[in-house]
């Protein structure tokens, strides 16, 4: 007892003089207080007579569950398929956002134009594309990654004509009176210049598409992430529907902190700038 | 501060009219110019006609919106003129080019490459990669930067970014430079040196210099020749030679203060002010 309470006295005084060790000790608390919740949570159903069925949404036997799943490599087989459907929804909205932002960020001509379609269709749920793409498109894959791709876009789209119109026009003067041809303003001077604001749309779209593709995968697929949510409930096997959520969660989260990495290397603002 | 550190000092030089060397600079011409944003917003410059010689620094003097910077983008090829032309060692101008540059107010360095990065880009965009060895520290030296070349550009000062962007200006081999006030945002110490700094560096390579400005002292300091010009519409109301030599233009002498007050007269006339306001910048020292 006084070694902990030690312990935590020596934590509290580090905390003013080491920035970085009090946000992991915050961090940390945070994750302790979901535990607690989730296991609080647990118990409650447990102790339900009603619920006593979903008690295997619980912390121990989910964890033991996903622990099962990660050395059989289930974890593996069922995140590969959805991890590439994400993966290629995001490279088709890239190819379309980035150019269209580019343009609608460029000339005003075409973002007067562009403007209204655009934010109509940004509002429209990308789940009810469903029926939509399940009969333009032959395979269910193809229906999924269009839906991805019909939320990914808008994010990066924007994200990227926003970065245009923040393009200080004297760079764009400067390179041209340099001798830039189209191809080195775009590549020297545009890209670099709005890559922070680019990645920041991925990041954004990386959260929607990672939203959107649990249900997506409800559709006639069977692999997945969202197909393993399907499955699990139909067999009334809570314990591996609630360590899918948690892989759902943890995948996420480890893509969102990438994508936050890759924004940080791009940054070329130096806050201690003049 | 001492600033030729290259080969190109090596020209020798009298101290009087500058270095004996073969002129490099552009030549210019301009006929008839006349410019309009908007048609009914009335023209802008009217009936623009000078001629610049090789090697010369000229001063074009005027209130703000009288249509400096217009002018001077249409001399770079920036913009396009309504009506007349820029002809440069008898060629119509219709593009912009490597060979005469254009800088502003504000450094416009890409704060995402370094120092010696922005100070290559006139030889990259113009596919002469091979050259940016030997040329960029050349042209870094040339600006007492020398030793900042990896440093990021945004960590320099207004000044020394001034100063890369000089350097970047410079590196193609260009024959003009074309300044719009460069020197505006900076403090009176800075843009003392700078001014004659850019002057020396200008006659040295045998530069021709054009400087837009609206301090009288400015244009004294730096210019061979200064044209006033009058608003609404744009046009030059004189055209005047600034007869000093390079040790008066440093300010104190009575060289100096005769041609100040003479500009700032003719300034003031033609500007229809009582008396121009010259910024802080020395002229008593
Ligand atoms: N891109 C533009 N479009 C419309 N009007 C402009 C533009 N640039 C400058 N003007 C107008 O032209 C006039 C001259 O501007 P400018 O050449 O910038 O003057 P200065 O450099 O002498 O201050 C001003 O009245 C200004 O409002
Ligand atoms: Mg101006």
């Amino acid at each position: 007892m006084t070694d902990l309470s030690q312990s935590l006295t020596s934590v509290r005084l580090g905390l003013p003089s080491l920035g970085r060790s009090r946000s992991v000790v915050n961090a940390a608390l945070g994750i302790v207080l979901l535990m607690a919740l989730w296991w609080l949570g647990g118990w409650a159903v447990s102790s339900n007579p009603r619920l006593f069925a979903f008690s295997n949404f619980a912390p121990v036997p989910t964890l033991s569950r996903l622990w099962q799943m990660i050395q059989s490599g289930e974890v593996i087989t069922m995140s590969v398929p959805s991890l590439e459907r994400v993966g290629l929804g995001l490279l088709y909205a890239v190819a379309i956002g980035v150019p269209v932002g580019i343009l609608i960020g460029r000339v005003a001509r075409v973002n007067e134009i562009a403007n209204v379609p655009f934010q109509f269709l940004r509002m429209i749920s990308p789940l009810s594309w469903m029926p939509i793409a399940v009969l333009a498109f032959d395979t269910w894959d193809g229906a999924i990654v269009f839906l991805i791709s019909m939320a990914a876009i808008w994010p990066i789209l924007f994200s990227t004509a926003a970065g245009v119109r923040r393009i200080d026009p004297s760079w764009l003067k400067v390179a041209r009176n340099l001798g830039a041809n189209p191809f080195h303003t775009l590549f020297v001077v545009i890209l670099p210049a709005i890559a922070v604001d680019v990645l920041t749309g991925i990041r954004l779209a990386l959260g929607v598409a990672w939203v959107v593709l649990v249900p997506a995968e409800y559709l006639g697929v069977t692999s997945g992430l969202g197909y393993a949510i399907n499955d699990a409930r139909d067999t009334l096997d809570y314990a591996r529907l609630a360590a899918t959520v948690v892989v759902i969660g943890v995948i996420g989260f480890s893509l969102d902190a990438l994508a936050g990495q890759l924004v940080k290397k791009f940054n070329w603002v130096r806050q201690d700038g003049h | 501060m001492v600033l030729m550190k290259s080969k190109e000092l090596a020209m020798p030089k009298s101290p009087e009219t500058g270095p004996a060397r073969p002129l490099t600079g552009a030549h210019v011409a301009v006929f008839g110019l006349s410019h309009s944003y908007r048609k009914a917003d009335g023209r802008v410059l009217e009936n623009i006609d000078f001629e610049i010689n090789q090697g010369e620094v000229v001063a074009l003097l005027g209130r703000s919106g009288c249509g400096k910077s217009t002018l001077l983008h249409m001399l770079a090829g920036l913009t396009k003129p309504s009506e007349g032309e820029v002809v440069i060692n008898g060629n119509t101008v219709l593009d912009p080019s490597p060979k005469w540059v254009m800088m502003f107010q504000a450094p416009s360095l890409y704060p995402w490459m370094t120092v010696a990065q922005n100070a290559a880009l006139g030889l990259k965009f113009t596919r002469r990669s091979d050259e940016i060895a030997t040329r960029v520290p050349e042209v870094l030296d040339l600006v007492d930067l020398g030793s900042f070349a990896d440093r990021n550009a945004q960590e320099l000062s207004g000044g020394q970014q001034q100063r890369v962007a000089l350097a970047r200006s410079l590196a193609p081999r260009p024959e003009m430079l074309l300044l719009d006030e460069p020197f505006s945002a900076l403090d009176a110490f800075t843009r003392r040196s700078l001014q004659q700094d850019v002057r020396r560096i200008a006659k040295d390579l045998g530069l021709t210099l054009v400087i837009v400005t609206h301090d009288v002292g400015e244009a004294v300091r730096m210019a061979d020749r200064v044209l006033v010009l009058r608003s609404n519409p744009g046009r030059i109301a004189e055209d005047t030679t600034i007869a000093l030599t390079d040790d008066e233009r440093s300010g104190g002498s009575e060289a100096f203060s005769r041609e100040h007050s003479r500009l700032m007269a003719v300034y003031s006339q033609v500007a229809g002010i009582g008396d121009a306001p010259t910024e802080n910048d020395f002229t008593q020292i």
